[in-house]
């Protein structure tokens, strides 16, 4: 076997085929099962991932278990209510640590100028992206889903409350995993858009946190629609949806979470797709 | 092969490489030279399709490197040894870049003990020295075993028996019919493994031809005479009977002759005609390093001047003999006039060079010899000329200008001489 391109290698002046020399090695192309392989070794092959990660899991059921304990000892039981929705800070807590590895997996490359070898040896730059974006989805949503449903069912076993319907079971684990999922994919792609750890970090924590505080010191009349916008739309009372909690009556509500940052990270995604074949690394 | 046409890159305002043509042919090591911030790492991205040309293209193969099919196993290339992620293991490191091109795993361990880090393969990189990290980055280019090889500074940071490893593989991977291309800043490595030169300065093509067509090219090679002291009128003889023969002659600070353009035993030959007796004849070889030291002397950005720690020198001391340090005053174009002009239309920049430096406040009153040459300068070392080719009939005036100004040389300080050196040196 030998590569296609000896044979189809143009032909320099001298009349001697370009470069004489075939590797024994059998060529192969490569594809994206390649890259995906290649980018699940990098991230297993770094700290940051095992820390990013083992901080959000222990966040997570850390805080789950700190609140159910909390409340099993105050004095009002939760009577009709189910004991679900108490995950959500942990959650809220636990979106910082995909923030922070999701902007790492791309920005690191960049910080490190690892991203010249990777182009270098996978010029299709879509290729790469596409890799490593996979590659993270799964892991979080699978890490992510499996915390959340642990701390679910140590809070149902510590609290007696409503028992939670099949409907709010799934939203709890696989929504809240998507929504993480999807909450680490947009900081990916911001990431590679701006190819620095720190800053991209920062924004992606500000669009957590900014605007939820902005609506809170919105008193103006004026400006009421806007609150209302911003308390709806704002992420972690997205993720209170999913505990079906929301913090208004009106806004998004059931699996409209999930679907709106599906939204937002597919046009920021696209962005990202777009730049990385334009721009020089 | 790798081949360039009219490869031009603009970053903004500043144009990095302008208008660059060449082609890199299998089966020879070709070395690409050039002064810092010539180009040289430009056009090496631009090749591996990391950047993107604002005119012009270059291909590999016949084909834009991010066209290629199969690219890694075609082109393998060291840009920056410490572009890996420092907290990964080079075993590691190496695996995913292998996986990403679809190379078997066990070709890892083969290129680990080629370069040696067998050893290391589980530490995380970031402990790893210079050395350690272009050995990395050399088994990172050889993963694909590619016809094509790019290696920007490979020998860097290595050791010596890393060099000559270095050295020998370069070789053996050309010989073995792939096209090498290297950048280095090591001329006498680069005279010993190359057999091509590419040089550019400020981003344009400087030569590119082999390295003996190069060092001939540009050649300093002269021969050094030494008329006998005692025998007075004897120099100006034999510099009028070489003048007439051709030659062209330059004079040296100790009274020696420099002649180019005559070969060794007609020197003889004349001496001996003349009636003059020589106490030394004797060829100075030009070296790699030479030639490509007066091909780019104008292509130079970034050049280092002396240390003058202006403002801080104690004040001086009253009743000191009236005798003041006075900090040493480095012309600002020091080569300019040391080694022989390039031939003509050799060299871009020879018409448009940088300006002459102004008269160092030491010697106000010396008559410049030919108008380019700072008269510092002109005074300590040997004066040529900056305009390309002197006529021969030229050369006798300007050995005899040199003579008369001899006393007025000799009243200077030393250290007129010593500067010069620490400035060639520190470059």
């Amino acid at each position: 076997m030998t590569a296609p391109y000896e044979q189809q290698a143009p032909i320099w002046q001298g009349g001697q085929p370009l470069g004489s020399y075939v590797s024994p090695i059998p060529v192969r192309r490569a594809t994206l099962g390649d890259a995906v392989a290649s980018e699940w070794t990098k991230i297993r092959s770094v700290r940051s991932t095992m820390w990013t990660l083992g901080v959000m899991v222990v966040l997570m059921v850390g805080v789950g278990v700190l609140v159910a304990w909390g409340v099993s000892l105050s004095e009002a039981a939760l009577g009709a209510d189910s004991a679900l929705p108490l995950g959500f800070f942990g959650v809220l807590l636990g979106s910082i640590c995909v923030i922070t590895l999701g902007v790492l997996t791309i920005a690191s490359e960049y910080g490190t100028g690892m991203i010249r070898t990777t182009l270098t040896a996978c010029p299709s730059r879509g290729r790469v992206l596409a890799a490593k974006s996979i590659v993270f989805f799964l892991l979080v949503l699978t890490i992510t889903t499996v915390t959340a449903a642990l701390v679910g069912a140590i809070q149902v076993a510590m609290l007696d409350g409503r028992a939670a319907t099949g409907q709010e079971w799934v939203r709890a684990t696989l929504g809240v995993g998507l929504f993480m999922a999807l909450l680490g994919l947009l900081s990916l792609a911001v990431g590679s858009l701006i190819r620095h750890s720190a800053g991209a970090i920062t924004l992606m924590i500000g669009v957590v946190l900014l605007p939820l505080v902005m609506a809170m010191f919105m008193f103006s009349s004026s400006l009421v629609d806007v609150q209302e916008a911003l308390f709806e739309y704002s992420i972690p009372s997205q993720i209170s949806v999913l505990y079906d909690v929301s913090m208004t009556g009106s806004g998004p509500n059931g699996w409209d979470p999930v679907f709106i940052a599906a939204a937002a990270t597919a046009a920021v995604m696209g962005f990202a797709f777009f730049a990385l074949n334009r721009r020089d690394v | 092969m790798i081949e360039a046409v009219g490869l031009t890159k603009r970053y903004g305002a500043k144009t990095a490489v302008y208008n660059l043509s060449f082609q890199v042919r299998p089966g020879t090591v070709t070395g690409f030279l050039g002064p810092n911030g010539s180009g040289k790492s430009t056009t090496m991205r631009m090749i591996l399709g990391l950047d993107q040309p604002t005119a012009g293209h270059v291909t590999v193969g016949g084909h834009p490197f991010r066209e290629l099919p199969n690219a890694p196993r075609q082109v393998g290339a060291l840009l920056d040894a410490k572009a890996v992620h420092g907290g990964r293991s080079a075993r590691n490191h190496l695996l995913s870049l292998a996986q990403l091109s679809g190379i078997p795993a066990a070709r890892v361990d083969e290129v680990l003990g080629v370069v040696g880090l067998q050893e290391v393969a589980r530490r995380r990189s970031s402990g790893f020295s210079l050395g350690m990290g272009q050995r990395l980055g050399i088994a990172a280019a050889l993963l694909g075993d590619p016809q094509v090889l790019l290696f920007d500074e490979p020998v860097n940071g290595l050791d010596p028996e890393g060099i000559l490893w270095v050295r020998n593989l370069m070789k053996q991977l050309a010989s073995e019919g792939r096209t090498v291309f290297v950048s280095s800043h090591l001329m006498s490595e680069m005279a010993v493994t190359a057999e091509h030169l590419i040089v550019i300065g400020r981003g344009q093509l400087l030569s590119d031809m082999s390295v003996r067509d190069f060092i001939s090219h540009n050649s300093a090679d002269f021969a050094r005479v030494r008329p006998a002291d005692t025998d007075p009128g004897a120099r100006e003889k034999l510099v009028a009977a070489l003048g007439e023969a051709g030659g062209q002659v330059l004079s040296e600070r100790d009274g020696a002759l420099r002649v180019t353009g005559l070969p060794l035993p007609r020197i003889s030959d004349l001496a001996h005609e003349s009636d003059v007796r020589l106490w030394e004849l004797s060829p100075h070889q030009a070296s790699l390093e030479e030639a490509y030291m007066r091909l780019t002397q104008n292509a130079v950005d970034y050049r280092s001047t002396a240390d003058q720690l202006a403002g801080f020198a104690p004040p001086p001391q009253p009743g000191y003999g009236g005798q003041l340090y006075e900090p040493p005053v480095v012309p600002e174009v020091p080569t300019q006039g040391w080694y022989a002009p390039p031939p003509p239309g050799e060299n871009p920049y020879a018409s448009d060079g940088p300006p002459p430096a102004q008269a160092p406040a030491q010697a106000p009153a010396q008559a410049p010899v030919a108008p380019p040459v700072p008269p510092l300068k002109a005074a300590a070392t040997a004066p040529a000329p900056v305009t390309a080719g002197p006529a021969p009939a030229s050369a006798a005036d300007l050995v005899k200008h040199v003579s008369d100004e001899k006393p007025d040389r000799t009243a200077k300080p030393d250290e007129s001489d010593a500067k010069t050196e620490t400035t060639e040196d520190a470059r």
